[in-house]
């Protein structure tokens, strides 16, 4: 296949993906788009197998590792269940970041094949542009395992932060330019690995002042980190499939960090400093007097929303740690055969990554159209009866609109407060992620129920 | 004066962000986690510089480091390229409009 041909078709497998991206505009339309997607995928993957004509021993092995990897990617997606969703989107980046490691270390040490060179002298372009592709899929790989082993509990989610930190990180990265720089000018093959080594030093220090409720903004940025490791790559290897891809992908993952941040009030580098609520707030906290807060059962929770004519929904992490959806749902449905208009309100950072409850709840079959985004129900909740919170907390924290000194002043949050009352689902009166102290646990319009999200909600479609 | 065929391929790249941008705002924010593994199957697109860089080449010399290296980014992509698709086609599957009453 000539390689005008080729360059075609990966053209035309780029607009596959743009269209896929693009039929996520509508529930109705994304499921074509995903389609628009794979056949975008099978263009690629089959034109390259062609054009390299080898179809020999090589191409059998091809099959066989195709096949090996497209099994255990199979298997993860039909297993995993909704609410590890996070966990394995940071996961899946890991591996993107890793194999664009892969692909870099590939094309330096033969770079004949991809017409870059040889060894030892490569064109400066590719060079620069391999190292940036390998650095940044080296800093994507181990910030995304890290991001994993803390949202799936294997480590500790409260950010860990050292004396030094900051100063640390700027050393390395400057130490990386500098390796980048002698790497062009000498191509010795120690620098390439020793760029590598650096940079997935950088991946882990860079994550782990994070913490667990700041995990949208970590996760949106991986995202956009391995577009632009796709694209670095694509540069190196002179294709514009991938380069039109790593940069659609790095956009969406800017894209929704920049919403996350926005969600929080907190500036982009605010979040990536870390270190935010770790010790000083809560320790406020905890000294507060202890104030009268209203504790009511199932049954309480029950007669008022039975006897409500309209009931907003506020989920939050907590749904999505009791696994609460179905139970909720089920609520829900009762609540409606008692005459009740029910709808939901979805914080832009509830959960732990974009769109996390929107998930959750369109698995226990909530339609779409019942769900509201926070601009567009905010008004609701001073003609509603009653805000059923359930596992949110700082996203109703009415603190973020009247205290400046408050960490999360500023923060759009929901006016969960104008409803005429407030159930809320918690284990305890502990604050938040913030570390602060919610103000309407105090309030007269609001019944706390301290129990299991799933158990408490449960308990009430019973007394209902 | 000809020019570098790397301004093309940036012009490429600067026009997709642009491309990009428009795009994504345009997602509705309750299939924000959807987007999020559609774009993770896609950026696996990684796997042709995979394929290239484990077989182009002697067929003889497919074990060497090079071309191992070349394999190995071929499974991680497969891994992503079925699991993203998959599981994004099985959150979609679950998005449902309101059942007309009666």
């Amino acid at each position: 296949m000539s390689s005008n041909l080729l360059a075609v078709f990966y053209l035309i497998s780029g607009v596959l993906f743009i269209l896929a991206l693009r039929g996520l505009s509508s529930p109705e339309t994304s499921r074509r788009g995903n389609f628009f997607g794979i056949i975008g995928m099978a263009i690629a993957i089959g034109v390259t197998v062609i054009s390299i004509g080898n179809f020999s021993t090589g191409f059998i092995f091809l099959l066989i590792f195709l096949a090996v990897g497209g099994s255990i990617g199979a298997f993860i997606a039909f297993k995993i269940p909704m609410t590890a969703m996070p966990e394995l989107v940071a996961g899946f980046h890991s591996l993107v970041g890793l194999a664009a490691v892969f692909v870099a270390i590939s094309a330096f040490l033969n770079p004949e094949v991809f017409n870059l060179g040889f060894p030892g002298n490569i064109k400066i372009a590719s060079l620069i542009e391999m190292s940036l592709g390998a650095a940044i899929g080296a800093i994507t790989f181990t910030g995304s395992v890290i991001a994993f082993l803390k949202l799936k509990g294997l480590m500790s989610g409260s950010p860990i932060t050292f004396v030094g930190q900051h100063f640390i990180n700027l050393a390395l990265g400057i130490a990386l330019i500098g390796l980048i720089f002698y790497l062009c000018n000498t191509q010795q093959e120690y620098l390439f690995w020793s760029l590598i080594t650096v940079s997935f030093i950088i991946g882990i220090l860079l994550i782990i002042p994070i913490g667990g409720a700041d995990m949208p903004v970590v996760i949106s940025m991986l995202n956009s980190y391995s577009g632009w490791a796709a694209a670095g790559i694509g540069f190196t290897l002179e294709n514009s499939a991938l380069i039109i891809t790593g940069a659609l992908v790095g956009s969406s993952g800017a894209i929704l960090s920049y919403i996350m941040c926005k969600g929080m009030n907190r500036s982009f580098f605010n979040v990536i400093l870390g270190g935010w609520g770790a010790n000083e707030e809560s320790s406020k906290s905890a000294s507060k007097e202890q104030k009268p807060v209203k504790s009511g059962n199932a049954e309480d929770a029950a007669f008022l929303m039975k006897n409500a004519s309209s009931v907003i929904i506020v989920p939050g992490y907590g749904m999505a740690v009791a696994q609460a959806q179905h139970a909720l749902r089920e609520m829900v449905d009762s609540l409606k055969k008692n005459g009740v208009k029910v709808s939901y309100a979805i914080h832009p950072v509830a959960g732990r990554m974009p769109g996390h409850m929107n998930v959750l709840l369109a698995e226990a079959n909530v339609p779409y159209d019942e769900v509201f985004e926070l601009e567009d129900i905010n008004n609701d909740f001073a003609n509603c009866d009653v805000a059923y919170v359930i596992g949110a907390n700082d996203v109703t924290n009415p603190v973020a609109k009247t205290d400046p000194q408050s960490p999360i002043y500023g923060m759009p949050i929901l006016d969960v407060e104008k409803s005429k009352s407030v159930l809320f689902v918690k284990r305890s009166l502990s604050p938040g992620y913030a570390g602060i102290d919610n103000d309407l646990f105090y309030r007269e319009n609001t019944l706390m129920l301290f129990a299991d999200a799933k158990k408490m909600t449960e308990e009430i479609t019973k007394s209902l | 004066m000809e020019i570098d065929p790397f301004i093309f391929r940036f012009s490429i790249f600067i026009l997709a962000i642009f491309v990009g941008y428009y795009v994504v705002w345009s997602v509705t924010p309750s299939l924000h986690t959807p987007l999020m593994s559609v774009t993770n199957a896609i950026s696996s697109v990684i796997i042709v510089g995979a394929i290239v860089a484990a077989l182009a080449g002697d067929n003889n010399k497919i074990f060497d480091t090079a071309n191992i290296f070349g394999f190995l980014a071929i499974i991680l992509a497969a891994v992503n390229i079925f699991g993203g698709f998959l599981v994004t086609h099985r959150m979609l599957a679950m998005y449902k409009k309101k059942k007309k009453d009666k």
